[in-house]
């Protein structure tokens, strides 16, 4: 069994009265490229959620480095644990390198604001996400994957072992998805971050995760690598979709063929 | 932007412009607080106001300034920084342009306070006093009555404008039952005025400023992070919920104890950030510009409403004028914008 | 089931009008009203036809506008939170007579229904610019109008300071009160309230159409552009006319429309006749109450309404805005 600094044990998830998952556990194994799968509502992004402490579950705990999350100073989770929301809002005018240093902020204090390791840890975020040439640009005259990008160079900046992100890859068209997801495998190979994501397209996420968690109905039906729990089987039982499962052949990886719709003359069910 | 840092660990980021701008407004507020403090039945050149100030007047000249003229600079000094600070909280906690305690029912809440005491008849400092209960009461309320899991803008700009229309019903009744006397007292308060204010209007709001002012300074940082939206403040370590609870104690103690001083002096709160943002061309909050064009905006009108016009007006009228334009126009280039 | 519905609002509705007639400083026997009406030698024969049944039938009118105004305001905006009174209709309508009262002493009569319903016309066309487009949430919208609000209240009162005999008249006015109603005022703005209410009622159909969206309306064979001014000519009509009569009055446009979408549905052809039935209703039921808890004197029914309301507004703000 890996190790795991981020998990959650007895979650119970809940938006007022309306329970979304009960005794859910998960735990996110140190250095990999986690993903979260499920169908709508199956309480993935309400897990990340948890998970990134943006919720805090009715009981249960989410433990960070084996304390609970919710107990430790905000500043502190910060330094460790960062995170990508699904719908950040861009404030008017605000420039690309201004978006990016503000990921700084857990590090920096009132006597301490512009320190010159800040100033090489946002060139250096920039640089990796591939948007330097875009610094002195305003962020809302971004294209939607050049922006997306961005705001992943804000998290990088916050310089975390563990980065989370919610549908980093909603809105963007295909190209873009890629590249999105191309970048997030490139940080947590050459980074060695711990990367935790949602994502709805079940082929993305066997492409790229090394850790599958795929949920249904609030709880977790299988977790581990992609290559061994993705089957047929799998796919029925989550999403109630007939399909095929061959091999990726770019990858290797598992592809999931949803089956050829039912035709007149074939044999039906 | 200028980064100073020191050999240890320190360092401070500068943004020149914005220094810039407000040195010039604080010059700017000081020539028109002296200008104002020369004016009047007994006029002064600015040199023989700066001489009394400094100690070398005669000693009427030291009695006009420092009891009739100055307590009166000073209160509407001390009022229009209050506004603007809260103004520039409330339009961030709010997330939009409008978000001003005129409009969310904070003001109207001292003023159910001082009509109360008009109605029932009481001196002036109970006056100001339960103006400055109401105020905070409403804000209390209003926090309770959108609590939930925390206190987010829009729950915060519907509850605000549900109990301002409520309190608007209750003044205007309380209104009705003073005698006409008192009525015209109590209107002529309800539009803020800085007339005969002394010392004593002043010290409770310079004290609410002494503690809100570093308070709210050591929440900027932080409260730029929420512009970014509540999940990323909070991923970015901000303890969000914490953080708007204090915004709010803050901004409401300054809006209701500017109402006691000088009741509430409209639009100061709305346009002071505005004209801030406009002049520094930095985005976001900039807490400290606010207060300081708050102060030169209404100290500015308070002398246009002394001198412009042949009966003297009380400086809520001015304020009210050049902030209701100022809205109409808002409304306007921010629907262009799309961000309405 | 919604025809009979309509009909047990309106006996409702008249019950609260003999209601209405028979609360006061002087009360009349519920078994005395008709009597009272009809035969001149009754003992308060003059006090009812002078005095409650001008109210009551003020009542009525202002009552039947602002719940009409308020439905198809909020089909037009496609906003749940339109009120004429919230969103600064009604304070339009009472800036446009403070300055009447102050540049040119005009006090009561046709002319300030004229000069209310000039106030209510810009302002409802400002409104619709701001929150009829794409993107206004109504949160914003609210927003919107309470500033609107807030700017012309600091404008009527700063016009109650310059002029003290207008401070008399309008504190009372700005209120909102049925108190001062005589059968002269009703005459003045039934023939504006007639017009908007049939106009309104004309309009029901093709803004059910609107409901569904600008590409959608215009697909199904209506014409947006048209429908909207023909309905905003309507607010103006019904809101700039009850505002002129009685003072700007909140809420009550808001919460009606609200209740009865619960019993009838969005369907504006079924909405519109029962806001026109029940907001009326409650509006002579607040003064009803404002007369019997004021007593001696009254509270005022702008108030009553406020207090009411308001409250009602709050739930209906912290109910619907559940999800975070």
């Amino acid at each position: 069994m890996p190790t795991s600094r981020l998990d959650g044990g007895g979650l119970r998830l809940a938006y007022d009265r309306r329970v979304v998952a009960d005794g859910l556990t998960v735990a996110v194994p140190d250095r990999s490229f986690t993903v979260i799968i499920g169908p709508n509502a199956c309480g993935k992004s309400t897990l990340l959620r948890a998970l990134s402490r943006l919720l805090k579950p009715a009981a249960g705990s989410v433990l960070l480095d084996g304390e609970d999350i919710h107990r430790r100073p905000a500043r502190v989770v910060a330094r460790t644990l960062g995170l990508l929301p699904q719908s950040p809002i861009t404030p008017d005018g605000i420039g690309v390198a201004d978006l990016v240093a503000r990921g700084r902020y857990p590090h920096q204090g009132l006597l301490r604001q512009w320190s010159r390791d800040d100033e090489r840890i946002v060139a250096e975020s920039m640089a990796a996400t591939g948007v330097a040439d875009l610094a002195d640009r305003r962020v809302d005259e971004l294209s939607g994957g050049q922006r997306q990008r961005v705001w992943l160079a804000m998290a990088l900046a916050q310089q975390t072992p563990l980065l989370l992100l919610d549908e980093p890859t909603t809105y963007l068209d295909i190209a873009h998805q890629i590249e999105v997801l191309d970048l997030c495998a490139r940080l947590h190979e050459e980074q060695g971050r711990t990367l935790v994501a949602v994502l709805h397209d079940l082929n993305h996420a066997a492409r790229y995760a090394t850790h599958l968690i795929a949920m249904r109905g609030g709880q977790v039906v299988a977790a581990g690598e992609p290559r061994q729990i993705v089957t047929a089987d799998l796919v029925e039982e989550v999403f109630g979709l007939p399909c095929r499962v061959i091999a990726d052949p770019e990858t290797g990886t598992p592809l999931v063929v949803p089956a050829a719709r039912a035709r007149a003359g074939t044999v039906t069910r | 932007m200028i980064v100073i840092r020191t050999p240890g660990r320190l360092s401070l980021r500068l943004h020149p412009r914005a220094l810039a701008v407000g040195l010039a407004c604080g010059l700017l507020t000081l020539a028109v607080g002296v200008l104002a403090v020369g004016h009047g039945d007994y006029p002064m050149t600015p040199a023989d106001v700066l001489r009394t100030l400094t100690g070398g007047g005669s000693a009427a000249e030291e009695f006009i300034v420092t009891q009739l003229r100055l307590p009166r600079l000073v209160t509407g000094l001390a009022v229009g920084a209050a506004l603007g600070l809260a103004g520039a909280v409330f339009q961030s906690l709010v997330g939009n342009p409008l978000g001003s305690p005129d409009i969310l029912g904070f003001t109207q809440g001292a003023a159910t306070g001082a009509l109360v005491v008009v109605v029932l008849g009481g001196s002036s400092a109970a006056l100001a006093g339960a103006a400055a209960l109401g105020g905070i009461t409403t804000g209390l309320l209003i926090y309770l009555v959108a609590w939930r899991r925390g206190v987010h803008g829009y729950r915060l700009v519907l509850v605000g404008i549900g109990m301002s229309a409520i309190l608007t019903g209750v003044n205007g009744y309380l209104l009705t039952r003073a005698p006409l006397m008192e009525a015209a007292r109590a209107m002529l308060w309800l539009t803020g005025s800085l007339d005969g204010r002394g010392w004593s209007n002043a010290a409770p709001l310079l004290a609410a400023l002494v503690v809100a002012v570093p308070v709210l300074l050591a929440c900027g940082p932080a409260l730029r992070m929420t512009e970014l939206g509540d999940d990323a403040a909070t991923g970015l370590g901000v303890n969000v919920h914490r953080l708007r609870m204090v915004l709010l104690a803050a901004a409401v103690l300054l809006v209701a104890l500017s109402a006691a001083a000088a009741g509430p002096v409209s639009f100061v709160a709305l346009t002071a950030p505005h004209l801030a943002r406009r002049l520094t061309r930095a985005p976001g909050t900039n807490l400290l510009p606010a207060a300081i064009s708050g102060a030169l905006l209404t100290v500015t009108a308070d002398q246009v409403a002394v001198r412009a016009f042949p009966a003297q007006l009380p400086v809520g009228v001015v304020t009210g004028v050049i902030g209701g334009g100022y809205l109409v126009w808002l409304l306007a280039t921010e629907r262009r914008a799309g961000r309405l | 089931m919604r025809a009979s519905g309509l009909a047990a609002a309106a006996l409702a509705l008249l019950a609260v009008a003999v209601l209405s007639i028979a609360v006061g400083a002087k009360p009349v026997p519920l078994s005395e009203v008709w009597h009272a009406l009809l035969d001149r030698d009754a003992a308060e024969y003059a006090v009812v036809r002078q005095m409650r049944l001008p109210r009551t039938l003020l009542g009525l009118l202002a009552g039947t506008a602002l719940g009409v105004a308020g439905a198809a305001m909020q089909a037009l905006t496609r906003n749940p939170l339109a009120d004429p009174g919230l969103l600064g209709i009604n304070a339009g309508a009472a800036a446009a007579i403070a300055t009447a009262a102050l540049l040119f002493g005009v006090g009561g009569g046709t002319g300030q229904v004229w000069f209310a319903l000039l106030g209510a016309a810009v302002v409802t066309v400002g409104v619709y610019a701001v929150g009829g487009g794409r993107s206004a949430t109504p949160a914003r919208l609210a927003l919107a109008g309470a500033a609107l609000n807030a700017a012309l209240y600091s404008y009527v009162s700063a016009v109650m300071l310059l002029d003290s005999a207008g401070l008399e008249r309008l504190r009372f006015w700005t209120v909102g009160s049925l108190a001062s109603a005589d059968t002269d005022t009703v005459r003045q703005v039934l023939p504006f309230i007639a017009v908007g209410l049939l106009v309104a009622l004309a309009a029901a159909r093709p803004l059910n159409a609107l409901a569904l969206g600008e590409d959608t309306a215009q697909a199904l064979g209506a014409r947006p552009a048209l429908i909207r001014v023909v309905v905003i000519a309507a607010i103006t009509l019904l809101c700039g006319a009850a505002t002129a009569a009685c003072g700007p009055i909140v809420f009550v446009g808001l919460i009606v429309p609200h209740l009865v979408r619960a019993l009838t549905g969005p369907d504006l052809r079924w909405l519109l006749p029962y806001c026109g039935l029940l907001a009326p209703m409650l509006l002579l039921g607040s003064d009803v109450l404002g007369r019997v808890l004021g007593r001696p004197g009254e509270l005022q029914v702008g108030i009553v309404t406020a207090v009411l309301g308001g409250p009602l507004f709050l739930w209906l703000v912290t109910r619907t805005t559940a999800r975070p």
